[in-house]
């Protein structure tokens, strides 16, 4: 991962200081106006202004001395710039991690091909990345960097993706297939390729990613929205209740100055969780960025945490990488060698990872050597060489799906391996029977997880070849916490369904899909959703595109094709199938971080009340003296006491909304009851702490 | 009192529960034909469902219908028959409140019974009773309706859900009552005063009429409206300690078994207990910290050398004594009923305190059908701030709560703090209109008026008393006040049930926050004392707090 690329700090001082200037800028009347909570600060902070100039100006002390006054003006100030700090230190560092990641393509040479005619080595211009619009075509040699993101037209490549994913091992990207996609700003290593343009500059994902980031672009998301207008409600409620106070307290001969009941005002309204809105939703699509996952809508992270079903592809995410073979069974009456020797022959020219870890099984732990060669397939033991053929007599053939079958023809001498029922076609076709008992241990192994492959020479049956899946380590300790979180995981494989009941016990998965071809993932998910289950799937390949548009969340691999990018609603710059565990994390973290830190918000108004009431009406009605169970010093110290806490609780708490609450799968009622004890209990008990300490030194000055 | 009305509200919840679901019950040979006369007579097609617009559209017309007669009947029942005593038509402003009062099951009640109605009258506000009654139980059954297993746009049929809620449940239970209350000597007649020889001797008139009718829906039906202008203090229409009992349990039956008629309803009757165990700990707050100041007695008059031995019995009835009328003062708050058998005004301040923060509350049990609204919506609020906590976005049994349900939610729950305060501010702010009213000046005097605008958004009905309040300012404000806070918690709550209905249902899975459990039913319980008790905190530090302290 490139963590390390990024400011990890979460305070880095370039950062701050370009947040500090932002959050000036954001004073702006028309940015506050986003933030129903914060603009009636605003408004709070306007009209204190105006009374401390008529206070300059006539010199009345009705309201309380000037330097009080200014003091409230300034605290109030004070509080927006925190929350809008809050919000500028979010963005910044979401920028700064965008741009490292954009910084690696900016104005790298292209060699543009033109659009006209028959191209030659001659015609190549050489242009700036930024010229390049979607739709061109370039080329890009070993060495070259590539400028932008694109779909290779024509050509292989082996690529170092490492400066986008931190990934050192060069992966091998070719046209036509699933992996026909190249991320600008990585390095051709070895061959040529041709690619054509997908997107204008500016267009790009991280280009959209950058403008949700910042502020002109970002939507809010149906949950923030949500939460604002639960916010705006609560604010609603405290303008009736300090309006209506004036009246009151006319009425009962204990007058409140414009000081006090803007700081009531303000301290009771959900300052604290109003500043911190939007930086936690920023800080979300940050911390996938962080896990190099490219958010095209902050939605999509919500989305994430609401997941129910989780479709996850075999190879990769459950299993390490290919099946690999585990044993040979000879029929009865046939030598193990004579089965080992044909295995081997029969693979020694396969390249695919089954082939190769077949003849890897039949050296015998080095002992046996089987080599090829241009001229040569040669076969020692301990060193010493028993067989040697002569490539010109030798044919191979290629597995192809009509025959499923792959192998080698010597003279005199033919040996296929292959699934069993093409084998069984072959060898009862010349006449000869099937083995019973290699047909039970065809059974066996495929209801053990693995794959048989029957070996045949001279179209008798010779034995098996097991192959089987390895699981990841720890993977299953994964599902299970998924399955505490209440998500269900399924299993979507190529197998037969015997080997795929299998591997999913083994890794505990919830359910599976096999045989599966890409409409079944499409119905899977149609039909989860017809059940009212939120889906998340990941894939790369073009015939992933539509059901990964149908999925609540579709992460689609930065390998894949552009199709698939453009359908899914994030892309994966790590090409990781597990990215899609730690997505939903990010999701749920997000909905915890705004839920507990609203509640913190609400909770804190028990203290503020206590201390700011008493103090209100003490001066006219001394009997009161019992409510100010803080024991605060003076009407003053207590409002300013309050008032002092409510902003210095935005900044102390930007570092939780930028990390985010830690999310624990421990089922939803324990979760709560948690949540509930640290930052329900937490936000009452704090502020009468809190303001009591304040109240201490401020008590010394007035 | 309290054991009695909980058994006899669990049976009653399941029998109500499938009064609504539409299922056989043992009064249908009797009943049932009784119903199809009356839907025969509106034009009611029963088995036609409707959406919860249409429902609501029902609703409010029927009562736009019923206020307009009750208006008639009210200003021209000086010359309209069954009025022995001779009592003159109601002015405009105290008919408007009048009527708008008994039809919102308020019975804010700014006239005495004695000598401001006629029986005719009497006849047409017990009317009202039940129908108020019924409309909030329909609403609240609409609710139901759409809290069901799946996706739904309609939710059963209004007419229907009001006439079984009458003739199934109402009708039945005053038949019971009325028979208890009669057997204790409760008046039943249509004549006129009646003379009676006083124990000095002389001869007084006594004003008497169809009593026995009218109490029974006026506490089945959480209304609270009394026949005679001291209510259920009145000697003829609470008789002895046995009808006291009676009303008392009457009142808080309903509430009760709707709590479990919505369990039994939804086969989810752990959320019912959850329910009304949150419930019971908010009106237990309320009640003990109010039996035990009064029974301690008034330290004032203590002073003066009377013995506290019988609490502070200044403005309650003998025949009660303290600790029954205390628990009385606070049910009746709680739930908005609003009738009393003692003087509130008379009340330690705390008590006071405590019967504000009842109504302000609103939702501890509350009134017929519009406790468990009020209680709804509060239970979307903690829905949304819990949901969150656990990590998803907030879902109700199995429904996504969205912007458009918060918003609603969110005005509902304003309207409330926002009529009280902003009437009361207006009250306080214009004492050309209210000082010459109030029996006490300064923060007693300040109780009175925030008790009078309380009652009126809880739909209460109880007064603090000792406010002159029959003049054009405390009728028209209250009266908007009492429409307002009315209509507006119904419509809210059955909107978003409807809109909710409507959505795709989510089943439910390990990660789901549970609505059923303990420590939700304690969220809840958060929410409601953060949003309803504090937004009233500095109105009451003004009020009964500083009274307290100030002794």
């Amino acid at each position: 991962m490139s963590g390390s690329k990024s400011p990890s700090r979460l305070f880095e001082p370039a950062l701050v200081r370009e947040a500090l200037r932002e959050s000036l800028i954001k004073l702006n009347p028309v940015s506050m106006v986003r933030n129903p909570v914060m603009f009636t600060v605003w408004i709070g902070t306007v009209v204190m202004i105006v009374v401390c100039c008529a206070i300059a100006l006539t010199g009345t002390t009705g309201q309380g001395t000037l330097g009080y006054n200014l003091l409230i003006t300034g605290l109030l100030l004070l509080t927006l710039l925190f929350a809008n700090f809050a919000e500028a230190i979010a963005e910044a560092r979401g920028k700064a991690q965008a741009n490292s990641l954009r910084k690696t393509r900016e104005e790298t040479p292209a060699k543009k091909i033109p659009a006209i005619g028959n191209w030659s080595a001659d015609a190549i211009q050489m242009v700036p990345s930024s010229a390049l619009q979607k739709g061109d075509l370039f080329v890009c040699e070993a060495g070259d960097i590539i400028p932008t993101d694109g779909e290779i037209v024509a050509g292989l490549a082996t690529i170092d993706e490492s400066a986008i994913t931190g990934e050192s091992a060069p992966v091998i990207r070719e046209s036509g297939g699933d992996k026909s996609s190249v991320t600008g700003g990585t390095k051709v290593l070895s061959d040529r390729i041709e690619v054509r343009v997908t997107s204008s500059p500016g267009e790009s994902f991280l280009d959209k990613m950058i403008a949700l980031v910042e502020g002109a672009a970002r939507q809010k998301t149906p949950n923030e929205i949500a939460l604002t207008i639960l916010l705006a409600g609560f604010t609603l409620v405290f303008i009736i209740v300090t309006i209506t106070l004036k009246p009151f307290a006319d009425y009962a001969n204990a007058p409140i100055t414009i000081a006090s009941l803007i700081s009531l005002f303000v301290c009771l309204i959900p300052t604290t969780i109003g500043g911190l809105l939007s930086a936690i939703g920023i800080a979300g699509m940050d911390r996938a960025l962080r896990a190099n996952v490219i958010t095209k809508s902050g939605k999509a992270v919500e989305t994430a945490g609401d997941i129910d079903v989780l479709l996850l592809d075999k190879t990769g995410t459950i299993t390490i990488g290919n099946r690999k073979a585990t044993h040979f069974w000879p029929a009865n009456g046939i030598p193990e060698a004579d089965l080992i020797r044909a295995a081997a022959l029969s693979s020694i020219a396969d390249d695919t990872p089954e082939g190769k870890s077949i003849v890897e099984l039949a050296s015998q732990n080095g002992t046996h050597h089987w080599q090829l060669d241009d001229q040569t397939i040669r076969y020692s033991e301990n060193g010493v060489e028993r067989a040697r053929y002569d490539r010109q007599d030798v044919t191979f053939q290629r597995f192809t799906a009509e025959t499923r079958t792959s192998g080698i023809n010597m003279p005199a001498l033919s040996i296929r391996k292959g699934a069993t029922d093409a084998i069984r076609r072959l060898t009862e076709k010349a006449g000869h029977p099937f083995p019973a008992e290699t047909g039970t241990r065809v059974q066996a192994i495929s209801g053990n997880g693995g794959t048989p492959l029957v070996v045949a020479q001279n179209d008798r049956v010779l034995g098996v070849v097991e192959l089987q899946d390895i699981i990841k380590p720890g993977i299953s300790e994964r599902f299970e916490r998924l399955r505490k979180m209440g998500i269900k995981t399924v299993m979507v494989t190529g197998d037969n369904p015997l080997t795929a009941k299998f591997i999913s016990e083994k890794a505990g998965v919830d359910d599976f899909i096999a045989e599966a071809k890409p409409e079944d993932k499409m119905n899977y998910i149609r039909n989860e959703q017809s059940e009212g289950r939120l889906v998340a799937m990941m894939g790369d390949g073009t015939n992933d595109a539509p059901a990964l548009a149908q999925a609540d969340v579709g992460v689609a691999m930065n390998s894949g094709t552009q199709a698939a990018k453009e359908a899914g609603n994030m892309v994966d710059l790590d090409n990781d199938p597990t990215k899609l565990i730690e997505v939903v994390e990010i999701g749920k973290q997000l909905l915890m971080t705004r839920g507990t830190l609203t509640t913190f918000s609400i909770a804190n108004d028990v203290a503020k009340y206590f201390a700011i009431i008493p103090a209100l009406f003490i001066t006219s009605i001394p009997s009161l003296q019992a409510l100010n169970v803080m024991r605060l010093h003076s009407p003053e110290s207590a409002i300013l006491s309050a008032v002092i806490f409510n902003a210095l609780i935005i900044p102390m708490l930007i570092p939780l909304a930028l990390k985010g609450v830690a999310y624990k799968p421990v089922g939803a009622g324990a979760l709560l009851r948690r949540n509930l004890l640290i930052y329900g209990l937490g936000g009452i008990l704090i502020p009468f702490i809190g303001i009591k300490l304040i109240d201490l030194l401020v008590g010394l000055f007035f | 009192m309290f054991v009695l009305t909980l058994l006899l509200s669990v049976p009653l919840g399941r029998y109500m529960a499938r009064v609504y679901a539409g299922e056989r019950t043992w009064l249908d040979p009797v009943l049932g034909p009784l119903d199809r006369l009356l839907y025969r007579i509106g034009g009611v097609r029963p088995q036609e469902e409707q959406t919860w617009q249409q429902q609501l559209k029902a609703l409010l017309t029927i009562n736009l219908i019923w206020f307009l007669l009750g208006m008639f009947l009210l200003l021209n029942q000086g010359w309209l028959p069954l009025n022995p005593d001779g009592n003159p038509g109601q002015t405009a402003d105290q008919a408007f409140n009048t009527a708008v009062s008994f039809l919102v099951n308020c019975n804010l009640q700014h006239y005495s019974g004695e000598s401001g109605v006629s029986y005719l009258s009497q006849l047409y506000l017990m009317f009202l009773q039940f129908v108020t009654a019924a409309t909030g139980m329909a609403a609240a059954v609409t609710v139901f309706y759409a809290l069901r297993k799946g996706i739904h746009t309609t939710l059963g049929n209004f007419y229907v859900f009001f006439t079984r809620s009458i003739t199934r449940i109402l009708l039945p239970l005053c038949l019971v009552v009325a028979t208890i209350l009669l057997f204790n000597g409760t008046p039943m007649t249509f004549k006129g005063k009646q003379p009676m020889v006083t124990v000095q001797g002389d001869t007084t008139m006594v004003s008497t009429g169809p009593v026995a009718a009218f109490v029974p829906i006026k506490h089945l039906g959480t209304n609270g409206g009394g026949f005679f202008g001291a209510n259920s203090a009145h000697p003829l229409e609470n008789v002895n300690y046995i009808t006291n009992m009676t009303q008392m349990v009457a009142q808080m039956l309903i509430p009760f078994a709707l709590i479990f008629a919505l369990g039994y309803f939804l086969k989810k009757r752990k959320m019912a207990w959850v329910i009304w165990g949150v419930m019971t700990v908010g009106f237990l707050l309320l009640t003990i910290p109010t039996m035990i100041t009064e029974m301690k007695g008034n330290p004032a008059i203590t002073a003066m050398g009377v013995d506290p031995a019988l609490g502070a019995m200044e403005g309650k009835e003998v025949r009660f004594g303290t600790p029954a009328s205390a628990y009385w003062s606070i049910a009746t708050t709680v739930i908005s009923t609003g009738s009393v058998n003692a003087m509130h005004d008379s009340f330690m301040p705390l008590s006071g305190l405590n019967m504000m923060l009842a109504m302000m509350v609103n939702c501890f049990y509350g009134g017929c059908g519009v406790g468990i609204l009020n209680y709804f919506v509060f239970i979307i609020l903690a829905v949304f701030i819990s949901g969150l906590m656990v990590g998803r976005t907030p879902e109700l049994l199995g429904k996504k709560v969205e912007a458009k349900e918060m918003k609603i939610a969110m005005i509902v729950a304003l309207l409330h703090p926002l009529l009280i305060l902003a009437g009361t501010a207006l009250a306080a702010a214009l004492p050309s209109q209210t000082a010459s009213t109030l029996a006490n000046p300064g923060f007693h005097g300040f109780s009175e008026m925030l008790y009078e605008y309380t009652s009126s958004a809880a739909n209460n009905g109880s007064g603090f008393e000792g406010l002159g309040d029959n003049t054009i300012w405390w009728n028209i404000s209250t009266g908007l006040v009492l429409i307002l806070s009315r209509y507006l918690p119904i419509i809210g709550p059955v909107a978003i049930a409807g809109i909710l209905a409507r959505k795709k249902y989510i089943p439910e899975s390990a990660g789901t926050l549970r609505t059923d459990t303990a420590t939700f039913g304690f969220m809840v319980f958060a929410v409601i004392l953060i949003v309803a008790a504090l937004a009233f905190f500095p109105a009451l530090t003004l009020g009964p707090v500083a009274e307290q302290f100030a002794h």
